[in-house]
């Protein structure tokens, strides 16, 4: 293992540190805890509260900031934070009107933040929780019960915290995301597995020129091993997949991201979203009104992309996503 | 030694045992899990000893608070909040009655809503709810738990994260259901039934 690290127990706190003392006029850390805040006047919104395990940023602490989240809760690595610290995020973000919760779809990520919630109801603290599955490569995981939740979580970040910022309350808030979910899906590939710094070795073993179709961020098996092959044929694969769970027909718009896992460099991502342009827009026919490529749910060092798109059903979604913002990373 | 003393031992004995018990309750899991299940209960009994120290109850509701906070804050994973959630709500019922068996069967719901399990599911559910039986019935013994414990090793997970492994997760014994085991044979030890 290499890497720029000190003590492993050390790697949160030490990256929370740098992270706030960086952008220190956006984010601000609760201190005694793991939380990372925003620095923006309280206004009685609704305060919008994400996090999970380390490992993938920017997610969630580079999504903080006026127009995204409230705040987010840092887990060790690829570990929940507990319900203490999330507790502390929603105790942090509450403006009177109540905080909703981002949760990925991860059974220790779910029963923690769940506990938070009844933490903060016996404060008095209204809170309304959405767990997010949008991965659509296998079900049941290691560390999952259903459908995993991956990149299409950035973009719920964005879309439910323009409509705070725009004022709307819990329940306005519940009742979008209750629509949105349907209409997010996820699916990846990984070229090399992560190495978690508290582990010290790859979490799976591919052969140099074998590739995993599906694979979780966490190094959760995928669904299918084959030989690397052309961008272009990778694009075709998760296409499909996609196209199989959307059924869609010409002429629909979704909104599309293209999410690097930590160690594939821009340039392969920017080529892999040509040849998604090549089929979603020149084949399929389908309209791409928002379109974004980059690393925001990262797997570490994991070298692979994953490819989201949302079915803009609602033509607010696509104002949601273009809503301007103050964040870190989006 | 009042209730609350016994309680005290209880709760110190399972500490005792989960921390010898370490490396087996991660090898357990390492088959079907992902292989901390000892560690995290150790670190979450090791806090709730130091802070045992020097402490002194007057009722078992603020002692179960206090070990349900800890294991939630210190524990994490999925046994943080299923153990939490179980002292919490135990809490909450001892400050109705001092009956060991009403207490625990709160403490199982808090279980059931938390990891929305129920029997059957190779859980520590399936280990509880039996043993609860037995509580009730002053029925409880060494063996009994074991036999209990033994069961869940021909069940097939549905529920937490053996659940993907579907039937190969049959042959081994549920890490949660043994951890659990060990805290009803401390409660047994601690001669907390004892009348």
């Amino acid at each position: 293992m290499k890497k720029i690290i000190n003590n492993p127990d050390q790697i949160v706190d030490e990256m929370l540190n740098g992270l706030v003392f960086a952008y220190d006029s956006l984010v601000e850390r609760i201190p005694e805890t793991t939380v990372v805040h925003r620095k923006a006047d309280k206004n009685g919104k609704v305060g919008l509260v994400s996090g999970g395990g380390s490992g993938h940023e920017p997610s969630h602490a580079g999504f903080v900031g006026k127009g995204m989240l409230s705040a987010a809760v840092a887990g060790q690595v690829f570990t929940s934070p507990t319900p203490d610290q999330v507790l502390e995020g929603i105790k942090a973000s509450d403006e009177g009107a109540g905080v909703f919760l981002v949760i990925k779809n991860y059974t220790g990520d779910v029963m923690n933040f769940e506990m938070a919630q009844d933490m903060a109801d016996l404060e008095d603290i209204e809170v309304e929780t959405i767990v997010v599955d949008d991965d659509i490569a296998v079900e049941d995981s290691t560390f999952t019960a259903g459908k995993r939740g991956i990149a299409g979580t950035v973009l719920v970040h964005k879309i439910l915290g323009a409509a705070a910022e725009e004022g709307k309350s819990l329940q306005e808030i519940k009742e979008i995301t209750d629509q949105l979910i349907p209409n997010i899906k996820s699916i990846g590939v990984a070229l090399s597995p992560a190495t978690n710094p508290e582990v010290g070795s790859p979490g799976f073993e591919l052969e140099e020129d074998e590739i995993e179709f599906g694979v979780g961020i966490h190094g959760e098996p995928g669904y299918r091993r084959e030989k690397l092959q052309p961008s272009k044929d990778l694009a075709k694969e998760l296409v499909d997949k996609l196209k199989s769970e959307f059924e869609w027909s010409e002429n629909e718009e979704y909104a599309v991201l293209v999410n690097g896992m930590g160690a594939t460099p821009l340039m392969e991502q920017f080529v892999f979203m040509n040849d998604v342009k090549k089929l979603l827009v020149d084949e399929e026919k389908l309209s791409l009104p928002f379109r974004k490529v980059g690393d925001y749910m990262t797997s570490i060092d994991m070298e692979g992309l994953s490819l989201t798109l949302v079915k803009l059903e609602d033509k607010k979604w696509l104002d949601y996503l273009n809503a301007p913002v103050k964040t870190i990373s989006w | 030694m009042t209730k609350v003393d016994k309680v005290s031992l209880w709760i110190e004995k399972f500490g005792e045992k989960i921390t010898e018990n370490k490396e087996h309750l991660n090898s357990l899991d390492t088959a079907i899990g992902d292989g901390d299940h000892g560690s995290n209960l150790t670190r979450g009994a090791t806090a709730v000893k130091e802070q045992a120290e020097g402490a002194d109850y007057e009722n078992l509701s603020d002692l179960f608070k206090d070990v349900g906070m800890t294991l939630v804050s210190k524990v994490g994973g999925a046994s943080g909040p299923l153990y939490g959630s179980a002292f919490i709500e135990m809490a909450k019922k001892a400050r109705e009655t001092e009956d060991i068996g009403e207490i625990l069967s709160a403490g199982l719901e808090g279980i059931q809503k938390r990891g929305k399990a129920d029997t059957g599911e190779k859980t520590m559910v399936d280990e509880w709810a039996p043993v609860i039986e037995h509580v009730q019935n002053d029925s409880l013994t060494e063996e009994v738990i074991t036999e209990i414990l033994q069961k869940t090793k021909d069940m097939k997970a549905t529920k937490g994260r053996a659940s993907y492994l579907g039937d190969r997760s049959i042959g081994h014994i549920d890490p949660g259901a043994q951890s659990s085991a060990y805290l009803f044979e401390a409660l047994l030890e601690a001669g907390v039934l004892d009348e």
